[in-house]
């Protein structure tokens, strides 16, 4: 494979594509190397249990709880095993804090790294050509196509995911959210705000 | 190797294009692709880096031209043929014609739903850290051609150690079939303007994961 021309997949239709991927499905099972429920498992847990709301959890406790925070930021990994409900986390989580000082955006020039445990699969963006060669050179101008425009003295942070370290976002806390719970607070909490595309939502946005 | 996965600072990619309400999947072949690589690494057929390797090795029209879980396809079968999993008559013919090559493990739908966390990549260390943060390191000037996870962007480069991360398992070396080569990990951060030059903006800050062989004290 690795010595052919490749030509013949660019843009090989839909059909093609789906006969290869079962076919190579058919002959791992028939091998005994993979488990077809094992694989339904895991594409229902993407699909159903693993999203960006393990994520918003997690910051919520954050903004409400002082010690959680403070636990997190030192050690995201154990601070999340230590609250036991939520999705298990590798071992190599960092949570990274915005201030009015720093706002800090993450990618993966070389790949797709991203916290799949706290928020799902990447979205297309994220894996795509234009945020991978962008977000380290032009953060500003990625930002202000995802609507978030910083003021001009803030740091910009990016963190390039070279390694298995994952990167999570705790975005600031809107104000006036003082009483919420952490469900309510939850809500505000996006995937882009985590990923730092974006920022947590004011609670007139999050009203339907 | 210095391929066009290797993106970041590149020109001309053009805007970040969203879409709203993005399905984790957008065709049921995606999602089996996905889990035959998850479930082919839980088995150890090989590492992670090997299969990031294997999607650099695509020629690069081919990386560019497909999509995400395609090229992750087109991969995961480079190494089943590399490796002898798999043989390309097998793939021809769609089924298995010959004995399996036996692996350490295989997934079960068990252990998917006890909540599959990732591998560790901690590993012994095998000296002590060279490095602490607050250190000045410049980053060599490498361009090997096999797997790297040093960025072409930032090599050669002086930055600020600012976290250590402890020892992980080298993926230069994983990706070579040379063992883990356990190495120091550690978060590394530059100002924008030592990666983009004067004129880049004074408020942009840059850090990577280096590996301690990627470094030497600037």
């Amino acid at each position: 494979m690795a010595d052919h021309d490749h030509d013949h997949d660019h843009g090989a239709p839909l059909g093609e594509i789906q006969l290869r991927v079962r076919a190579l499905e058919t002959i791992l099972t028939e091998k005994g190397y993979v488990d077809p429920a094992a694989l339904d498992a895991i594409v229902e847990a993407y699909e159903t249990k693993i999203g960006p709301r393990n994520g918003a959890l997690v910051v919520a406790k954050a903004w409400r709880d002082p010690a959680f925070k403070a636990a997190l930021l030192k050690d995201a990994t154990a601070a999340i095993a230590a609250l036991g409900h939520a999705s298990r986390v590798g071992d190599h989580l960092v949570a990274i804090e915005n201030t009015p000082q720093r706002h800090n955006m993450v990618v993966c020039t070389l790949c797709s790294c991203y916290p799949w445990e706290m928020l799902g699969l990447p979205p297309i963006w994220y894996k795509s050509a234009p945020y991978r060669s962008r977000a380290v050179k032009d953060p500003r101008g990625v930002l202000a196509e995802f609507g978030v425009k910083l003021p001009k003295e803030t740091e910009v942070r990016v963190w390039d995911s070279t390694a298995e370290t994952r990167f999570i976002v705790v975005p600031m806390r809107p104000a006036g959210t003082e009483d919420f719970s952490e469900e309510q607070l939850a809500d505000l909490v996006t995937r882009d705000s985590m990923i730092g595309t974006g920022l947590a939502r004011t609670p007139a946005e999050a009203r339907p | 190797m210095n391929g066009v996965h290797d993106m970041g600072g590149m020109d001309g990619f053009g805007k970040v294009e969203v879409e709203e309400n993005e399905p984790p999947f957008h065709h049921k072949w995606e999602g089996r692709v996905l889990a035959m690589q998850r479930a082919m690494g839980y088995a150890g057929a090989w590492h992670i880096d090997d299969s990031r390797y294997a999607q650099e090795t695509l020629s690069p029209r081919v990386y560019l031209a497909v999509s995400y879980y395609w090229r992750w396809a087109l991969g995961m079968q480079q190494n089943l043929l590399k490796r002898g999993f798999v043989t390309e008559d097998e793939i021809a013919a769609g089924h298995s014609l010959r004995p399996a090559r036996p692996l350490p493990r295989k997934l079960t739908p068990e252990v998917v739903r006890a909540g599959m966390a990732r591998d560790t990549f901690f590993r012994q260390q095998q000296a002590h850290a060279r490095f602490k943060p607050g250190d000045r390191v410049r980053t060599r000037n490498i361009n090997p051609l096999g797997h790297t996870r040093l960025p072409r962007y930032a090599r050669d480069k002086v930055g600020t150690v600012e976290l250590i991360h402890g020892c992980h398992a080298y993926p230069d070396a994983v990706a070579s079939d040379r063992g883990d080569d356990p190495q120091w990990l550690y978060t590394v951060v530059f100002d924008g303007r030592e990666i983009w030059g004067a004129d880049a903006d004074p408020t942009l800050k840059i850090s990577i994961d280096a590996f301690e062989p990627y470094l030497e004290p600037a």
